[in-house]
C-alpha cells in the first residue's frame, strides 16, 4: 500500500506516437494524422497549435476517453509507457476545460473520492489521499462543503484533486483556465505550480495563453494544422522562432501584441457630450432572481459611437446589469430609460417592449453563444431576425452573405450553429446580433476564452461598429479588451445580496 | 488513520437523518402497500394517528414540517371532495344534481380516501424530506445492490438539474433578445424545450466524459468510500412501519370494517 506522501513516489510515465492518427465517426478529415512524438518520464510539455490541429483529440486518446471503433477510425499506434491509452487508465488524469461539467458528486470530499472508488482503493487509503490532494491544490475547505457552491477557479482546483487521488503517472489539462476570469487563472496556474514540485508525473497542457504556463514546461510541442508536429524544443527556442506563425494561427505569444485599429470617430461627435444619450440608467437596482438585489443606485449613460465597460470582481451583478439594461431583466428599482433617439415611437421603457421591437433597437450576444442559437444551420441562424422584422427574402440573402464574409463564416453557411468551435460560436452569435443592425450592443464577456486571431477580428469589428455610431456596453474581465474598447468604464464592486420585499 | 474517514462516515447528524435511506423507503413503502390493500376509514384513521404521534420524534420543526407536507394536506381533502361528489352511490341520497350524487356512501368513501392519502403521503414526505442523494445512491449500491454504473449514473445526472435551470432561463432571454419572444406560447415553449434537450444531451456526454476520464466504468471492483450502515436502527424503522401497517389492519378486521380492493 502507498503511504499518504507518495505522490512523490510515482514515476512518470512515457509517450510514444508512431504515425498516430485518429478520425472522428462521421468526419471526412483526420483530426490527427501521421504524428510522431516521444515524451520522457517527467517531462512537462506545452501542447501548442492552430484551433482543429487535434490537441484535444490527442489528450483525450491518451485518457483513453476518445472511444472504441464505432466511434471514429485509428492509425499507427499511441503507446503510454508501453501500453495501450485504454489499458493504462487510471494512471492518466485528465481536466477538461469546462469547469461545470467535471463536478461529479455534491460534496468536495466525495467528488475527488470518486476517481479512488472506481480504482478499487481501499476505504481509509481513499480519504488519506483526498486530503492530501486538496492540500495540494490548496482548496481548504471541508469534506462536507457542496460543490455547487464553488466558483469556477475553486472547481477547476477540485478537478485537479480528483485527479491527483488517483496517483497518475500522466497528467492532462485541457485549456484548464480558458473559462476563468484572471483571478481564476491565478488560482489554478498556482496549484498546478505545488503539484509538479511534489509529484515526478509526466504533465502536458493545452493552452492559448502561453504566458501562464511557460514557466512551469520544459519543453514545447506545436502541432501542424496539416498532420504530425510543426515545432518542438526548449520553450524559449519555439517562440523565439516560431512565435509570429504561432500568433497568427491564434497562439496568444508573449511579447507579440495587436496590431489595433484605429477609431475614426470619438464619442460625443463635434466636439462635447451634447450628443443625447441612447440609454440611460437612474438610481437603477437590478436582480436576476426577483427580490434578491445584486446591485444598486447605479446611474449610467449610454452614449452613441462610445463604448462603456462594466467592470468588477465575479459575482458583483455586471451580467445582470448588462441584461438590464438591454431590456431583458425588468429593473428591480429605479428605471432604465430609452432615449427619443432609441426609443423611436416606442415607450421609453425597454422592457415593456415587444421582442421584435428589440432588434433594431438592443441587441445582446450572451455570454455562453449556444444559448443564442435557435436554428439549424449558420446561414438560418442569420437570418431569424431580419425575418422577424419582415424584410425581404433578397435583402435577407444580401445581408446574411454581406455577414458571411465579413466574420469569416461562408464557408460554413450550411453548418449546424453547435458544430461549430468556440471562436466559430462567438463570431457568429455576434453576427446574429448585426443581421437586424440594432443601434445599442450589449455583450456579455464577448473575448472570454478567445484565441489570438479571434480576439483582434472581435475588437476589428467592435471598432467598425462604434465608428458607425453604435453604442457599446461591455461586460468583461478582460484588461487587454477593456483598454482597447472602452471610452468609458463603470466599475461595480464587490457583491452584497440583500433581499428586499419589493 | 480511521480520524479521517471516521469524520466522514459520521459527519454529526441526528434523529432521523442518521437512519439509511434505504430503511426510510422500505418503511414508507411496506406502510404505502398495505394501506393501500383496504378502502376504509378505521385503519387509515390507526395508522394516521400512530404516525402523528411518531412525528413529534423526528425532530422537524411544526414551520418544517407544515410547509414541506403542505402538498398532502391540500392533496388529500381535493381527492376527499371528488369522491364525495362522484363516488359510488349507496343509502341515502343528500343533494342531487346531474353526475353529481352525495350519498352514505360517497360519504364513507371520501373520509376514508381523505385519510388514507394523509397516513400514506405525511410518513413518506416526512421520511424523504430528509433523504440525501449520496446517502440514498450509497444505499441503493451497497445495501440493496443495484448496479454501481446505474445509481451513480443517475446521481451525477441529479447534480445537472441545477444547471439546467439555469439553463432554461438564460434561454428564455435570449429568445427575447433575438426576436422571437413575441409568437404563440406553446410554439415558443416547444421551441425552448427542444433547445434545452439539445443542452442537456451535450452537458450529460461532458459530464460522461469527465466520469470515465476519472476511471468510471472500468473492469476493477469498484470499492466505496462511504460506508452505508445498515443496523438495528434501520432494522427498527422499517419493524416500526410494520407494526403500524398490522395494526391498522388488525383493528380494521376486528371492527368488521376491513375492505379488500381486490375482493
Amino acid at each position: 500500500m502507498t503511504s499518504p506522501s507518495s505522490q512523490s513516489s510515482v514515476a512518470g510515465a512515457s509517450i510514444d506516437a508512431r504515425g498516430w492518427g485518429w478520425r472522428h465517426a462521421g468526419r471526412r478529415a483526420f483530426a490527427v494524422s501521421g504524428l510522431d512524438l516521444r515524451i520522457e518520464p517527467g517531462e512537462r510539455i506545452l501542447l501548442l497549435g492552430p484551433s482543429g490541429a487535434g490537441k484535444s483529440t490527442l489528450l483525450h486518446a491518451l485518457a483513453g476517453v476518445l472511444g472504441g471503433d464505432d466511434e471514429g477510425e485509428q492509425t499507427g499506434e499511441l503507446r503510454i509507457s508501453g501500453s495501450r491509452p485504454d489499458a493504462a487508465r487510471g494512471q492518466v488524469g485528465l481536466v477538461l476545460q469546462d469547469p461545470d461539467s467535471q463536478v461529479i458528486l455534491a460534496r468536495v470530499g466525495d467528488d475527488v473520492a470518486f476517481g479512488c472508488e472506481n480504482l478499487g482503493v481501499p476505504r481509509d487509503e481513499i480519504w488519506l489521499r483526498v486530503a492530501d490532494a486538496l492540500r495540494m491544490v490548496g482548496l481548504d475547505l471541508p469534506l462536507n462543503h457542496p460543490t455547487s457552491r464553488l466558483s469556477g477557479g475553486q472547481k477547476q482546483r477540485l478537478a485537479l484533486a480528483g485527479v491527483l487521488a488517483m496517483r497518475p503517472s500522466l497528467i492532462l489539462l485541457d485549456e484548464p483556465t480558458a473559462n476563468l476570469d484572471p483571478d481564476g487563472v491565478r488560482e489554478v496556474r498556482d496549484s498546478v505550480a505545488r503539484v509538479l514540485d511534489a509529484t515526478a508525473a509526466t504533465f502536458v497542457v493545452i493552452e492559448h495563453r502561453v504566458e501562464v504556463w511557460r514557466h512551469l514546461v520544459n519543453r514545447v510541442v506545436v502541432l501542424d494544422a496539416g498532420g504530425g508536429v510543426a515545432a518542438d524544443g526548449r520553450p524559449d527556442e519555439v517562440l523565439a522562432i516560431q512565435g509570429e506563425r504561432l500568433a497568427q494561427a491564434g497562439v496568444w505569444v508573449p511579447g507579440v501584441r495587436h496590431a489595433l485599429p484605429a477609431r475614426h470617430r470619438m464619442p460625443g461627435g463635434n466636439g462635447g457630450a451634447a450628443s443625447a444619450p441612447l440609454l440611460e440608467a437612474q438610481n437603477l437596482a437590478v436582480a436576476r432572481v426577483k427580490g434578491v438585489e445584486v446591485a444598486r443606485a447605479i446611474d449610467l449613460r449610454v452614449q452613441p459611437g462610445a463604448a462603456l465597460a462594466l467592470t468588477g470582481p465575479n459575482g458583483a451583478g455586471k451580467s445582470t446589469l448588462a441584461l438590464t439594461l438591454a431590456g431583458l431583466l425588468k429593473p428591480s428599482d429605479g428605471r432604465v430609460v430609452a432615449g427619443p433617439d432609441l426609443a423611436r415611437g416606442a415607450s421609453a421603457s425597454p422592457i415593456d417592449w415587444k421582442s421584435r421591437l428589440l432588434l433594431t433597437r438592443i441587441g445582446t450576444v450572451f455570454q455562453d453563444p449556444e444559448h443564442q442559437f435557435v436554428a439549424g444551420t449558420v446561414r438560418a441562424e442569420l437570418s431569424v431576425g431580419p425575418k422577424a422584422l419582415g424584410v425581404a427574402d433578397a435583402e435577407i440573402a444580401t445581408r446574411v452573405d454581406r455577414l458571411l464574409a465579413r466574420l469569416r463564416l461562408d464557408h460554413l453557411a450550411e453548418a449546424n450553429p453547435f458544430t461549430l468551435s468556440g471562436g466559430e460560436k462567438r463570431r457568429l452569435s455576434v453576427a446574429t446580433v448585426l443581421a437586424s443592425a440594432p443601434r445599442v450592443l450589449i455583450l456579455d464577456e464577448p473575448t472570454f476564452g478567445q484565441d489570438f486571431r479571434t480576439w483582434q477580428e472581435i475588437v476589428i469589428l467592435l471598432t467598425e461598429l462604434l465608428d458607425e455610431g453604435t453604442a457599446l456596453v461591455a461586460v468583461s474581465h478582460d484588461p487587454e479588451f477593456v483598454a482597447a474598447i472602452a471610452d468609458d468604464r463603470y466599475r461595480l464592486d464587490a457583491p452584497v445580496p440583500v433581499v428586499v420585499d419589493r | 488513520m480511521s480520524t479521517v474517514s471516521a469524520t466522514i462516515a459520521a459527519p454529526t447528524k441526528n434523529g432521523i437523518d442518521r437512519v439509511n435511506p434505504v430503511a426510510k423507503l422500505g418503511a414508507a413503502l411496506v406502510l404505502a402497500v398495505v394501506l393501500v390493500l383496504t378502502i376504509d376509514w378505521v385503519s387509515a384513521a390507526v395508522a394516521l394517528a400512530c404516525e402523528l404521534v411518531l412525528f413529534l420524534w423526528v425532530g422537524l420543526s411544526a414551520r418544517t414540517f407544515f410547509t414541506r407536507t403542505a402538498l398532502v394536506w391540500i392533496a388529500a381533502p381535493a381527492t376527499g371532495l371528488t369522491t364525495l361528489l362522484y363516488g359510488k352511490a349507496a343509502g341515502d341520497v343528500y343533494w342531487s344534481i346531474g353526475l353529481i350524487q352525495i350519498t352514505d356512501g360517497s360519504i364513507g368513501l371520501a373520509i376514508a380516501t381523505t385519510l388514507r392519502v394523509l397516513a400514506i403521503g405525511l410518513p413518506a414526505v416526512v421520511l424523504f424530506i430528509t433523504v440525501d442523494p449520496t446517502d440514498l445512491a450509497d444505499g441503493l449500491a451497497q445495501v440493496v445492490k443495484l448496479p454501481a454504473r446505474f445509481v451513480l449514473g443517475g446521481l451525477a445526472g441529479l447534480r445537472l438539474v441545477g444547471l439546467f435551470l439555469d439553463d432554461w432561463r438564460a434561454l428564455e432571454l435570449a429568445r427575447r433578445a433575438r426576436g422571437i419572444a413575441d409568437g404563440h406560447l406553446l410554439r415558443r415553449l416547444a421551441g425552448q424545450a427542444f433547445a434545452l434537450l439539445v443542452l442537456s444531451i451535450r452537458r450529460g456526454s461532458k459530464l460522461a466524459t469527465a466520469m470515465e476520464a476519472r476511471g468510471f466504468g472500468a473492469p476493477t471492483q469498484r470499492t466505496w468510500a462511504r460506508i452505508s450502515p445498515f443496523g438495528w436502527r434501520e432494522w427498527a424503522l422499517i419493524g416500526l412501519g410494520l407494526a403500524i401497517a398490522l395494526l391498522a389492519v388488525g383493528v380494521s378486521i376486528a371492527t368488521g370494517s376491513w375492505n379488500f380492493v381486490l375482493a
